[in-house]
């Protein structure tokens, strides 16, 4: 048993990327830190436990990361997908800082490795960590034990006793019996709220509960939904969330990754209705699939059904639980309960309305429709060739981008816009000052780890002031 | 996916189907650019896979989906299930194979009964004073046992051996549909894999030996007991030349070339064999296949006592002891050679053809993906 009555310089919350980031820097400059995770030590790590790699600008080409990714490079990219609904400052002092995030990981333990296949074409912007985000959540750990940081699993941090702005201790169930940890500075590092179906239900209704939750379930926002409550300053909307197309049958709670569907610019997407609802060749699939779950979200009872071919089948990555397999298109309704004239009268439709040209599976090839609404603009063939192909959709969570405000030192910012004396804050919980709306491919991870290093630093700096 | 196939098969072939989707494993070894290669897994792939697999847990310590997650995904144990029994469907004669149901048991019990008849060989063909007494000078060890008796019991068990194996090569490359392709490429690449136990390297850093650290203790000890292993087969070859060419008759000076080659050999095996033990001792015990700890075990601890033996021949062979222990020893190498097809000696031979496979594969065919 630990000593929980002794007062900590630092209390850490939450056990992902960011949380370690910010106890490993904060150790390294001599503090005295203890990391509360709500997960058992199986399966702690948050949803970095499912991630795979962190986008670093750099200038030149490194061992892991072909060519260069400059700033005003990243800088666009980022304005391109939050269509502006970013904090420019804290996005450029993030970006600057990614160039030195995948070193830092390096030190800790962290083993890279050159992009493979299955990887959307990421090798110049992002650096992959070799066996993926678990592997890097088991080299933080043991480098945080390592160096002397006290790690707290099954440890729930219920409340932070906030008074004007100072923190004095927090309740938590360690083990599931009630104490109080009591620290100069804390950082919160404690995710979304993705995994709260009930709060989800508040803006969602119904619809949260067809929502998949990729990632962890122990992001319960729990303690982002107690600092906002205590006087914190909010940053994003409630709303807003990260998703992707998911397999239907996936489970509910941290199916991961591999539970992603690739098959959308492949293939034509209805929802139950039989009712084509977006381009699905709008643009290079990295560059469109995070907008596909919010899409299905929307659609009624949040399913949709990819209907292609045998000729696509290569052409995206394989699906966990196989496709539907069928002779005909009507027998394909069949098998997903959909309407067979419509879905034989759409995909008729479709293939009527196919362009002659030459496919190109690997990039924007020009093969698209003429007459249909909503259009599909690149890899249109027509869907003629059985067996022919359906993967039944859902959205899938990765993330909420209500949070709360920080300066860029992830110093706390309260309600009355002074900046908190103690509390900072990195990863996901405060994601939403920089990512308005939207999602660059391995940004979260680049978040965590710039704002869990200046978490753990100005922490560490506050105690001996 | 038949009805005949083990449940190890089709759970493997569960975790691949989630594996093939994810693919975070792709730098740890060649298990996983193979699996690439594929979007189905026929009973042979799932073979050749479960071969190629050298067990260094990487990608369970890596899992996202590893226990307690529903999946509950174990590559590295259902592997070596499957590893087990492929050695047993492809065993020849046919009827041994069920010798890798109880290995341990068989393994240790074939080291009691090659000791035992050395012994009692022994003692039937010579006079207990000739058994007991202290010899020195060339054909030392002849006078105990005969030259005749050693050369006989060696070379027959060492012959069939090869022989049971090699058919056994022919029914796992026949029954896993391996396909044709290039041959001298891969086969010279498998045998780098092989030399340097590449796979073993985790991309570099090493593997999870233990548990979710990294290290190379496995590599290490595995290859100073192959290494050991074959100073050693030379020390004998080398000693056969210049018995049957050179006329020169054991035993030979401490300083000769089989002296050297064997002592070093068996130094060699030692340590592995104290690693490797040390390694499966302290391992984290979920990714390994608990049921067949036994048979590995009890041929670790055979290849222990033929080293540990044929060193302690060379500091006492001019004593009194030396007949006795001679007879031990040539009924433990007896014993290693007898069960050389029928015990884990044989992922050697497996093993390389899956390495040999997946260099070909690489070769001849392209990975599936969306990029």
């Amino acid at each position: 048993m630990p000593d929980l009555s002794q007062v900590f310089d630092v209390l850490v919350v939450g056990g992902g990327n960011a949380a370690l980031c910010a106890a490993i820097t904060a150790r390294k400059l001599g503090a005295n830190v203890v990391v509360a995770e709500h997960a058992p030590k199986s399966l702690r790590g948050g949803n970095s436990r499912h991630t795979r790699n962190l986008r670093a600008l750099h200038p030149g080409p490194t061992d892991v990361l072909t060519d260069s990714y400059l700033e005003e490079e990243y800088w666009d990219d980022l304005l391109r997908v939050t269509k502006g609904k970013t904090d420019e400052h804290l996005a450029r002092t993030c970006i600057r800082a990614s160039q030195h995030a995948p070193g830092f990981l390096r030190e800790c333990g962290v083993v890279f490795q050159p992009s493979l296949s299955g990887t959307l074409s990421l090798s110049r912007t992002n650096a992959f960590f070799l066996g993926g985000g678990k592997a890097l959540v088991n080299a933080l750990y043991r480098t945080a034990e390592r160096l002397g940081v006290l790690i707290l699993y099954d440890t729930e941090v219920q409340h932070l006793e906030v008074e004007d702005g100072f923190f004095k201790e927090a309740i938590v169930s360690y083990r599931g019996f009630p104490h109080r940890i009591r620290a100069k500075s804390v950082v919160a590092s404690a995710g979304g709220f993705q995994a709260n179906r009930a709060w989800m239900r508040e803006y969602w209704g119904d619809a949260a509960d067809n929502f998949q939750i990729r990632g962890t379930p122990y992001a319960q926002g729990t303690v982002l939904k107690d600092m906002l409550a205590g006087g914190v300053q909010q940053v994003g909307d409630p709303t807003q969330f990260h998703a992707v197309c998911n397999d239907a049958r996936s489970p509910m709670e941290d199916g991961g990754l591999a539970m992603r569907l690739d098959c959308t610019p492949f293939s034509i997407v209805v929802n139950k209705n039989v009712e084509r609802f977006y381009d699905e060749g709008e643009d290079t699939w990295p560059k469109r699939y995070a907008i596909w779950g919010r899409l299905i979200a929307q659609q009624p009872d949040q399913r949709a059904f990819a209907i292609t071919d045998s000729k696509a089948v290569m052409n995206y990555l394989p699906s966990v639980f196989p496709p539907m397999r069928a002779n005909s298109i009507r027998e394909l309704a069949g098998m997903f309960g959909l309407d067979a004239d419509k879905l034989e009268k759409v995909v008729a439709d479709y293939n009527a309305a196919v362009q002659p040209g030459t496919f190109n599976g690997q990039e924007l090839d020009g093969c698209r429709t003429q007459g249909l609404e909503p259009p599909k603009s690149n890899w249109a063939r027509k869907i003629d060739t059985p067996p022919f192909i359906g993967h039944p959709m859902m959205p899938g969570i990765t993330f909420t981008f209500l949070g709360v405000k920080v300066s860029d030192k992830a110093r706390v910012m309260m309600a009355d816009g002074k900046p908190a004396a103690n509390i900072f804050a990195s990863g996901e919980i405060m994601a939403g000052n920089i990512l308005g709306q939207g999602y660059l491919a391995g940004f979260g991870m680049t978040i965590g780890t710039v704002f869990g290093r200046l978490a753990g630093e100005e922490a560490a700096k506050n105690v001996r002031n | 996916m038949s009805a005949t196939e083990s449940e190890a098969t089709q759970e493997a072939r569960r975790y691949l189907e989630v594996c093939n989707a994810c693919r975070y494993c792709e730098g740890y070894c060649a298990v996983f650019p193979a699996m690439t290669l594929r979007r189905e897994f026929s009973t042979g792939d799932m073979q050749h896979l479960a071969n190629l697999c050298h067990g260094c847990k990487g990608c369970y310590h890596s899992c996202q989906y590893a226990p307690p997650h529903a999946f509950g995904i174990n590559l590295p144990s259902s592997f070596a299930t499957i590893r087990n029994e492929s050695y047993e469907q492809y065993a020849w004669p046919p009827a041994f194979g069920a010798v890798f149901q109880r290995n341990g048991t068989v393994v240790s019990l074939v080291a009691a009964l090659g000791i035992a008849l050395a012994l009692i060989l022994t003692a039937i063909i010579q006079d207990p004073g000739v058994l007991y007494g202290a010899h020195t000078g060339p054909g030392a060890f002849y006078k105990v046992i005969p030259w005749w008796l050693m050369t006989a019991l060696a070379g027959g068990s060492l012959g069939f051996a090869v022989l049971a194996m090699t058919i056994g090569a022919v029914r796992y490359w026949r029954g896993t549909g391996s396909k044709p392709g290039p041959v001298l490429a891969p086969a010279a690449e498998a045998t780098v894999d092989i030399l340097t136990l590449r796979n073993l390297g985790g991309g570099g850093h090493g593997c999870n030996d233990t548990d979710e650290g990294f290290s190379t203790h496995r590599r290490w000890s595995h290859q100073a007991l192959m290494y050991g292993f074959l100073l050693c087969f030379a020390s004998t070859s080398v000693a056969t030349i210049y018995d049957h060419f050179l006329h020169l008759e054991a035993p030979y000076a401490f300083l000769s070339i089989p002296v050297q080659l064997g002592t070093w050999g068996g130094a060699l095996m030692l340590l592995g064999v104290i690693g490797l033990t040390w390694v499966k001792i302290v391992t984290d015990p979920v990714p390994v296949a608990k049921h067949l700890a036994g048979g590995e075990f009890a041929l670790l601890a055979l290849l222990f006592l033929v080293a540990a033996t044929g060193l302690l021949l060379l500091a006492i062979r001019h004593t009194g002891a030396m007949g006795v222990l001679l007879a031990i020893h040539l009924g433990l190498v007896l014993a290693l050679f007898i069960t050389l097809p029928y015990s884990k000696m044989v992922h050697g031979l497996y093993r390389g053809l899956a390495l040999y496979r997946s260099a070909r594969e690489k070769r001849t065919m392209k990975a599936s993906s969306a990029d």
